[in-house]
């Protein structure tokens, strides 16, 4: 609120602040840039340590943990989780705390209305709440989970989603 | 076939597996390069006239250096009030246009109304910048709607020309020359066209990437004339595209009939039960 008042005025401390923070960062290494990014949900390895579950998905070098090999993959993976994000921030900006609470209520009820892992599910009532059902977009058209053409096994499937794997 | 290694049904959209394995496969391959994706290195271009819009392309597709379309279709249809002319890498152009005439025909049937052009211009501007540029589509977008007549750019990355005359693709600098001396606003609509089959033509003479014939597309309220092709190349090859040879096209010069004697040696008649 100060700051509104006097705001011809530019707050000083805050920007030197800033400017000490903008150099720290400039020298970090690759490492703690990766980190500062979008969380990657499904890059790191599953599995209790984080470590490779080299039974079933065989052997893997570290590099390709870390770093994605094509440009668009973590930006691709994470668009969702994004665009949700910034719109919830904006809504919460404009409107106050209650208007993003009461509309990711009504996401995660609508999320949670799914058939078993191994089938298909229409996702009818997420489609409708995010407005992607009267749109179409490549993730229509391009590896339909409908029509993919491996199976999981039902038992496995299962057990992974509840965490007894 | 079930498989035990597969732990979540593999999300919708962009695979990018295999993405890991073709960098590795692009260092392996001494001389050979990965094949090339069919390109329009092509010559587009387009004029606001004064009742509407006027969009012209080459009919040439190209793949490196052997051309691979001689009768492309460059102009896309997108809705019946909008077209738009497609370069860069062909298979892009075409998906990205079909996208944007499946939104636009759901919104208009949703509400009722003709889509807008600067509303097909945001939703192709949020699908590219989406991608960073590996979608190679640059488009031009024109159309008459009810706040006028529109010529829109869209390049690769997402950026969003809004002008009166245009030209894209590789032969776009000759074309741009013949534009930006030929332009007046509101022309009429047979210069319009003249100009830009001149401007086309000009890209042809001077691009390797474009030529063959040309095709014109006129835009107005009244609605859209496709001509295609508007004018054809003089250098059109007489290959026939079927080879059936009606009966009688080689002369028949002797006939010699031998007659074939054929004896009955046994007969056997069997009686078939038919109750």
């Amino acid at each position: 609120m100060l700051r509104l008042r006097n705001a011809t005025q530019p707050d000083i401390p805050v920007y030197r602040k800033e400017i000490k923070k903008r150099c720290i960062m400039n020298s970090r290494g690759l490492r703690s840039q990766l980190k500062d990014s979008v969380p990657v949900a499904g890059l790191c390895p599953q599995g209790a340590y984080g470590v490779q579950d080299s039974l079933r998905s065989g052997f893997t070098c570290v590099k390709n943990e870390l770093l994605p090999s094509h440009p668009l993959e973590l930006s691709e993976k994470n668009f969702q989780l994004n665009q949700d994000k910034m719109n919830f921030s904006t809504l919460r900006n404009i409107q106050g705390l209650h208007a993003p609470l009461k509309l990711q209520m009504e996401y995660r009820a609508a999320r949670q209305i799914q058939r078993l892992p191994f089938l298909p599910s229409s996702n009818l009532a997420l489609d409708t709440l995010r407005g992607s059902d009267e749109s179409i977009g490549f993730e229509d058209i391009l590896s339909d989970p409908a029509q993919s053409e491996m199976m999981g096994e039902p038992h496995m499937m299962v057990e992974y989603k509840l965490g007894l794997l | 076939m079930a498989l035990s290694n597969v732990l979540e049904t593999p999300a919708a959209g962009f695979n990018f597996d295999n993405a890991a394995r073709n960098a590795a496969l692009e260092g392996l391959f001494d001389g050979a390069k990965t094949p090339n994706p069919m390109k329009t290195g092509t010559t587009i271009a387009g004029v606001v006239f004064k009742d509407g819009v006027v969009l012209g392309a080459d009919t040439r597709a190209t793949s490196s250096d052997v051309v691979a379309d001689k009768m492309c279709a460059k102009i896309h249809y997108i809705s019946p009030n909008m077209y738009c002319c497609g370069a860069g890498t062909a298979a892009d152009t075409e998906k990205t246009t079909d996208l944007l005439s499946s939104n636009l025909t759901i919104f208009s049937m949703n509400s009722g109304r003709n889509p807008r052009v600067v509303m097909a211009v945001n939703i192709l501007q949020d699908m590219l910048y989406r991608y960073h540029g590996q979608i190679g589509a640059s488009l031009i977008l024109g159309g008459v709607d009810c706040t006028g007549n529109h010529l829109y750019t869209v390049g690769p990355y997402g950026s969003v020309n809004k002008v009166p005359y245009l030209a894209m693709g590789s032969g776009d600098l000759a074309a741009l020359g013949i534009l930006e001396d030929g332009f007046k606003h509101d022309l009429e609509l047979e210069k319009a066209k003249e100009l830009v089959r001149d401007a086309i033509h000009a890209g042809i003479m001077s691009d390797l990437g474009s030529g063959n014939n040309i095709d014109i597309c006129v835009i107005t309220k009244e609605g859209v004339d496709y001509i295609r092709p508007y004018q054809e190349s003089q250098y059109k090859d007489k290959r026939k595209m079927k080879y059936k040879y009606q009966p009688g096209t080689t002369a028949v010069l002797t006939e010699k009939v031998v007659p074939f004697h054929v004896e009955v040696v046994q007969e056997t008649v069997q009686q078939m039960d038919t109750v």
